[in-house]
């Protein structure tokens, strides 16, 4: 049924009709609308056979998440930032242990500084744990990927994080398609466990192993996501079959196939890429988009050969890897390892701790990319002014003070000179 | 596309007013998309919220930075913020006050837009009246249908319906359809041409 409905609210009406049986959740910021909403619904006996559960903190959430899972029952938590970060220990277990949880994450920045506000960093650093990630880039699809996740996990017995941006998405009224029961029943078969905890058949889960064993226990794991990469393409044709909808998959591509400048994104933002590349392209700019779902497992050949025959390839994304520069880009990089005649990768760093990314910008940066192609990371709309005049400091004053506190005086400076000359910055 | 950005204070309803748009708009077959500009919420701090309208998918995900459409539910604001920062030559612009534009210094906005594209409405005092409490809401996206014409005063009724139970879904109903009403009987706006 069409609805006009808040993201949240969206989700949390896919997330209910794949028949979670336990809903743990920490109901604080860094919180979503999602489990507010599955609280209602659990309370209303809207969901049956569903217990929610209040927890504590997020360590606790994942915690009894990985209990209720070990136990055999469909179990879901979401959260996103720091919150994340608290269940660090209990992601990494959830994984390890082959449980297949489904979880929501709201993308959010991480701090210090405190910042509450969309980018991926969160994802990112629990990208390597052994999680699936899919990345959703409307309300329709981060509806439609959940009830792919529940599918996708309990095939493999390997935990999947769907990462919706963090207010853009999760805070947006807009058009969703919300699937019946039927179809989704049809779709999402009720979970059968590969490990159970049961006393009447007991078994123990969460053995120590040593180094006589532990690579081949990793080794497995990834293999699994490896057979993701089959399973992903395969989940989403049947989804489309079913509902009548693209949704998921490894990746998308949109007017990439002749194109010289090819960009690679993740999340909400493809729509305004999209956007942005219409303009180009009436403009006689050949540009085009890989739009990746899933980041891990990482759609290398996939990818690969999407990108081969590009003369440039701008990796666009919302997180940064201090010292290094952007994670996906780097993982781009691999896609085009040991390729003859690879295209050139440029990375641009956009939208951290919630900076809006506009068509503006992206022109300029997708022209530089064709005009002045560069290496290292570029950082989009960096405000290069008070950067110089921090790093000024820094080098006269060794008591420089705390960056973030300067910085924010320094913007303050700027805006009271504005007013009193009347023009911009 | 057609683009509005709503300027409010904390707590004055801003990013319903985005949303009941939206919905307004879907209920007449349109593609929606209505978000709030994303902050610390404080009550009586200045926030935008923004809805975007279209015939096709909407993919565009920035702020809305050239809106067709301004509506300011408190007339302090532009005082504390640059309100009508992008807004088009040929936009709207819709103010809660029960001054005119001349007495609230809006002259010189006013005389950039085309004439009747910009009025204000005293939506505060009509939900006195209508609702009992002062939320200016239903009055502006009444007064919002009958100055642009981009949505049927049926729909924003009808989204009212859909937010609020029926006895306050009543009283701000009857609010809407008076700033409406007034303003397609003084001769202004896309009402009084359609």
């Amino acid at each position: 049924m069409l609805k006009q409905i808040e993201g949240s609210r969206a989700m949390a009406e896919a997330i209910g009709l794949c028949r979670p049986e336990v809903i743990c959740a920490y109901p604080i910021t860094p919180q979503t609308h999602i489990v507010e909403g599955l609280g209602e619904m659990v309370r209303k006996g809207e969901i049956e056979n569903c217990e929610f559960i209040n927890v504590e903190s997020e360590f606790a959430a994942l915690s009894l998440s990985i209990g209720a899972s070990a136990a055999g029952a469909r179990a879901y938590t979401a959260t996103a930032s720091q919150g994340l970060l608290f269940m660090a220990e209990a992601v990494y277990n959830a994984s390890g242990l082959g449980l297949p949880i489904v979880m929501t994450l709201g993308n959010r920045a991480i701090g210090a500084p405190i910042n509450i506000w969309n980018d991926h960093s969160d994802a990112m650093s629990m990208c390597d744990s052994g999680w699936m990630q899919l990345f959703a880039e409307t309300n329709q699809e981060a509806a439609d990927l959940h009830i792919q996740a529940f599918r996708l996990a309990e095939e493999l017995s390997m935990p999947v994080m769907v990462c919706v941006d963090g207010f853009i998405l999760t805070h947006a009224v807009e058009r969703v398609d919300i699937p019946t029961q039927t179809d989704v029943d049809a779709y999402l078969p009720p979970y059968e466990p590969v490990q159970v905890l049961d006393p009447s058949d007991p078994i123990s889960i969460g053995a120590m192993v040593g180094p006589d064993a532990f690579t081949e226990v990793r080794y497995l794991q990834h293999y699994k996501q490896t057979l993701a990469l089959r399973l992903i393409p395969e989940f989403a044709a049947d989804f489309k079959a079913r509902f009548g909808r693209d949704s998921g998959g490894l990746l998308r591509t949109y007017r990439a196939d002749d194109a010289e400048l090819i960009i690679v994104a993740m999340g909400s933002l493809n729509g305004t890429i999209k956007d942005t590349i219409d303009e180009m392209r009436a403009d006689g700019v050949p540009v085009g988009l890989v739009t990746l779902v899933a980041f891990r497992p990482f759609p290398t050949e996939a990818l690969r050969e999407k990108l081969v025959r590009a003369r440039h390839v701008v990796v666009i994304e919302k997180s940064l890897a201090v010292g290094m520069g952007g994670p996906l880009a780097n993982n781009v990089d691999l896609a085009l390892r040991n390729v003859a005649g690879a295209p050139q990768v440029h990375s641009v760093i956009a939208g951290l701790g919630g900076r809006p990314i506009t068509r503006a910008s992206l022109h300029g940066v997708l022209r530089g990319a064709l005009l002045q192609p560069w290496d290292g990371p570029r950082f989009l709309d960096l405000n290069e002014r008070i950067v110089a005049k921090e790093l000024h400091h820094v080098r006269k004053v060794r008591r420089s003070g705390p960056t973030a506190e300067n910085l924010l005086r320094r913007l303050g400076q700027d805006a009271e000179i504005s007013a009193v000359l009347g023009g911009n910055r | 596309m057609f683009q509005i950005r709503i300027h409010g204070r904390g707590g004055q309803g801003a990013v319903t007013a985005a949303e009941m748009v939206s919905v307004a708009a879907f209920r007449e077959g349109r593609h929606a998309q209505a978000f709030p500009s994303f902050g610390s919420e404080r009550t009586g701090a200045p926030v935008i919220s923004f809805c975007r309208i279209d015939d096709k998918e909407i993919r565009l995900r920035e702020p809305i930075l050239e809106p067709d459409a301004l509506i300011v539910q408190d007339p302090t604001l532009f005082k504390v913020v640059d309100v009508c920062q992008g807004l088009k030559p040929t936009g709207y612009l819709l103010v809660n006050s029960n001054r005119s534009l001349a007495e609230l210094h809006l002259g010189a906005i006013v005389q950039r837009l085309p004439a009747g594209h910009a009025l204000t409405v005293p939506a505060s005092e009509l939900a006195l009246k209508h609702v009992g409490r002062p939320f200016p809401n239903a009055a502006l996206l009444g007064a919002f249908a009958a100055l642009t014409g981009v949505v049927h005063l049926n729909s924003v009724a009808a989204a009212i319906r859909e937010k609020f139970p029926e006895k306050i879904a009543a009283g701000n109903i009857a609010a809407a359809t008076a700033a409406h009403d007034a303003i397609a009987q003084s001769g202004v706006g896309a009402s009084a041409v359609a």
